[in-house]
């Protein structure tokens, strides 16, 4: 099995949702990155998504915005974000790790590039925002010839008809964006939330986490209740934004209270 | 690059995209997953749109009666003399414009947005977004949401809503509201991160009428169509003048759909030569410029894959151009096919060297060209000379250069 399959599986074991968990690398310089990741990991998190910076982060809001543009601001390149991966699959040898971004530096130097460099940085999978399964040729082709997950996204605008195409090839986990919108933003209706992953457990078996919006304990555990993992990006990423290079200590202690919702949370249903 | 003396030669040029938006290796949907849904659904109504002969009416009657089609196609005499006038013996061909300034709104974007708008009523979109650089695309598109009673949100670089204060002032006038983008480097760039980030919250009522021939499939292929009622008029009318058809046509291109418009309908004349003008802001050797064909690489933004000024990390670049409607640092991916397999030859042209033309077709015709199509008037003026006298040359005059006139006053130091 794999680290992310494994991973899901654990904390289904543990009777909780997988934590997953989003910084942008280089945030706020690529020599600061390990220690927030570090910090993810000490206080929870169960995967990790490493963003990687681009100009024009079209699907993101504000908060990741700001990230991307410190990030690039600081000198950040691929390089950086490859060595980043490299150094946390040492010091984190089975902590799931994953890359998110658009896909133009994904591909500028081929997708066989990429996905050979992401295997050798120790990459479970990757995120694409702006590549859909219609044009999977351009990147997921590459990544499954090196064992990476290829794992894609299901809007509200997923229907039926839809699905079975988002489908095809999806591995990893299936990202449930719970709101037609940008990241940060408000977030879905619980009752939504519930419809929407019931319909998608229906259709595969993969591993279903949510995201967009989600930022209190509450949120997390709501959404915890019913899906095998919850995303938090934005508010971590905004805590990275104002705390600096000092941030680790105030991620850590923010993750800890995410993580013991989320451990609590399908107890107090019992 | 390949170009086609060295690849196989494609049966019609006229045959793109393929059913998956390609042009060859270029196009595509690359969208978040949240606008594919959206995107299905207007590629099938655009397919049911052109077989509709009601929406081919209703199109064809606003260019006649509220646009101004067919816009004229005008022999440029004293162009054409002036320009033989410092040309070798027997050298300098005729020179035509087709005359796009002189629709509606004062440029081609017009036609685009009446095409989309058209589309936007019948899929029950209620709402109306767009970017803009220049505010040409803009005025366009708030003037068919004023036409069409639908509200009108116009996103727009900070710093060029500074630039551009007469545009915004028109939008306004017309009922659109212009949301200042402060992202990035504040121009068009940005402007369309800020169109897509609003159109992916407002799937369910808005329709995105995206300015040029860019963006993802159908897009492309629709603005081009919408488009090519230049290119149409034009050989008709260059047969009805001159009995042939031009030996070359010359547009300016910065995402590229008055080039497209005017080319596509000639792509399988294989006498049609066609000459491409990209910006060359500050130079080619510096970088601070707009030519993303001559001077970038392919790679994938705003929906499509395309050439793009990018660094080696596929990080995208700041694009300059004294002309805000060139100022993008990608094109329509039709141009980097048409690059590619040699059909279209692009050049840059320089900020200079396009002030001087916009000048001089001012001063020996009376028309007072937009900086876009300044670009186009270069690679005529360098051209000519090597053209003989019984050859023509087909120019288009893509929009008027009202607009630009404190930006011309400004950079030839002249006090308003």
């Amino acid at each position: 099995m794999s680290r992310i399959a494994d991973s899901f599986a654990a904390c289904a074991d543990a009777g909780r949702a997988a934590l997953v968990t989003f910084v942008t690398a280089g945030d706020p310089t690529p020599g600061d990155t390990a220690a927030i990741l570090d910090a993810l990991v000490e206080g929870g998190a169960d995967v990790v998504e490493l963003g990687m910076p681009f100009t024009d982060p079209m699907a993101d809001g504000p908060a990741i915005q700001k990230a991307n543009i410190r990030s690039l601001g600081a000198g950040t390149r691929t390089a950086d974000v490859l060595a980043i991966a490299t150094a946390f699959r040492v010091r984190h040898p089975h902590v799931p790790l994953v890359l998110m971004g658009y896909a133009n530096p994904m591909t500028v130097r081929g997708p066989e590039w990429f996905a050979e460099a992401a295997a050798q940085a120790g990459v479970d999978g990757v995120i694409c925002v702006d590549v859909p399964a219609e044009e999977d040729d351009a990147l997921g082709v590459a990544l499954r010839g090196k064992g990476i997950a290829s794992i894609r996204l299901a809007t509200p605008t997923s229907d039926a008809v839809r699905l079975p195409t988002i489908l095809t090839g999806a591995d990893g986990f299936l990202y449930y964006v719970s709101v037609a919108g940008i990241t940060g933003q408000q977030q879905a209706a619980q009752s939504s939330i519930e419809d929407a992953v019931a319909r998608l457990k229906a259709a595969t078996h993969l591993p279903v986490a949510v995201g967009f919006g989600v930022r209190t304990p509450e949120q997390a555990a709501a959404i915890g209740r019913v899906a095998d993992g919850v995303v938090v990006g934005s508010a971590i990423v905004d805590l990275v934004g104002e705390h600096g290079a000092n941030a680790p200590a105030p991620v850590r202690a923010y993750i800890q209270t995410l993580s013991s919702a989320l451990a609590d949370a399908r107890k107090e249903l019992a | 690059m390949p170009k086609g003396n060295e690849m196989n030669a494609p049966n019609s040029f006229r045959a793109q995209p393929d059913e998956r938006g390609h042009f060859g290796d270029f196009g595509g949907r690359y969208v978040a997953e949240t606008l594919m849904p959206l995107i299905l659904d207007l590629e099938r109504e655009y397919r049911a749109a052109q077989v509709d002969p009601a929406f081919k009416a209703e199109f064809d009657d606003l260019m006649t009666h509220y646009v101004g089609r067919p816009s004229p196609m005008y022999y440029a005499e004293r162009m054409t003399d002036t320009l033989r006038a410092s040309a070798p013996e027997g050298k300098g061909p005729k020179v035509y414009f087709k005359r796009e300034e002189l629709n509606h709104t004062g440029a081609h974007k017009i036609n685009n947005c009446i095409g989309q708008i058209l589309l936007a009523k019948r899929m029950g979109k209620t709402r109306i977004i767009a970017e803009t650089g220049a505010g040409q695309h803009g005025v366009a598109t708030a003037t068919v949401a004023a036409r069409f009673g639908l509200p009108c949100t116009i996103f727009m670089g900070a710093r060029d809503i500074e630039r551009q204060a007469p545009n915004v002032f028109r939008m306004k006038l017309l009922g659109a509201e212009v949301r200042p983008v402060t992202s990035g480097a504040q121009t068009l760039k940005d402007a369309m991160n800020e169109a897509l980030r609003d159109w992916v919250a407002n799937v369910h009522d808005t329709f995105y009428i995206i300015g040029t021939a860019a963006g993802p499939h159908p897009y492309p292929e629709m603005v081009r169509d919408f488009q090519s009622v230049i290119g149409t008029e034009s050989k008709a009318q260059i047969l009805e003048a001159e009995g042939r058809l031009p030996d070359l046509l010359i547009a300016s291109v910065g995402g590229g759909s008055n080039a497209i418009g005017l080319f596509h309908p000639f792509l399988d004349d294989p006498e049609v030569a066609m000459l491409g003008i990209e910006a060359a802001g500050h130079g080619l050797n510096t970088t601070q410029h707009a030519a993303s064909l001559t001077g970038g690489k392919p790679g994938i933004l705003h929906g499509n894959k395309t050439y793009l000024l990018q660094d080696e990390d596929g990080q995208i670049a700041e694009a300059h151009s004294i002309s805000a409607g060139l100022d993008y640092p990608g094109i329509g991916p039709e141009h980097s096919w048409l690059n590619d397999t040699g059909r279209v030859v692009y050049e840059g042209v320089t900020d200079t060297e396009a002030l001087d033309a916009f000048q001089l077709c001012c001063k020996v015709e009376g028309i007072i060209p937009a900086l876009e199509c300044s670009h186009a008037l270069v690679g005529l003026i360098r051209r000519a000379p090597l053209m003989d006298r019984d050859q023509i040359v087909l120019v288009n005059i893509s929009g008027r250069g009202d607009k630009d006139i404190f930006t011309v006053a400004d950079a030839l130091g002249a006090k308003m």
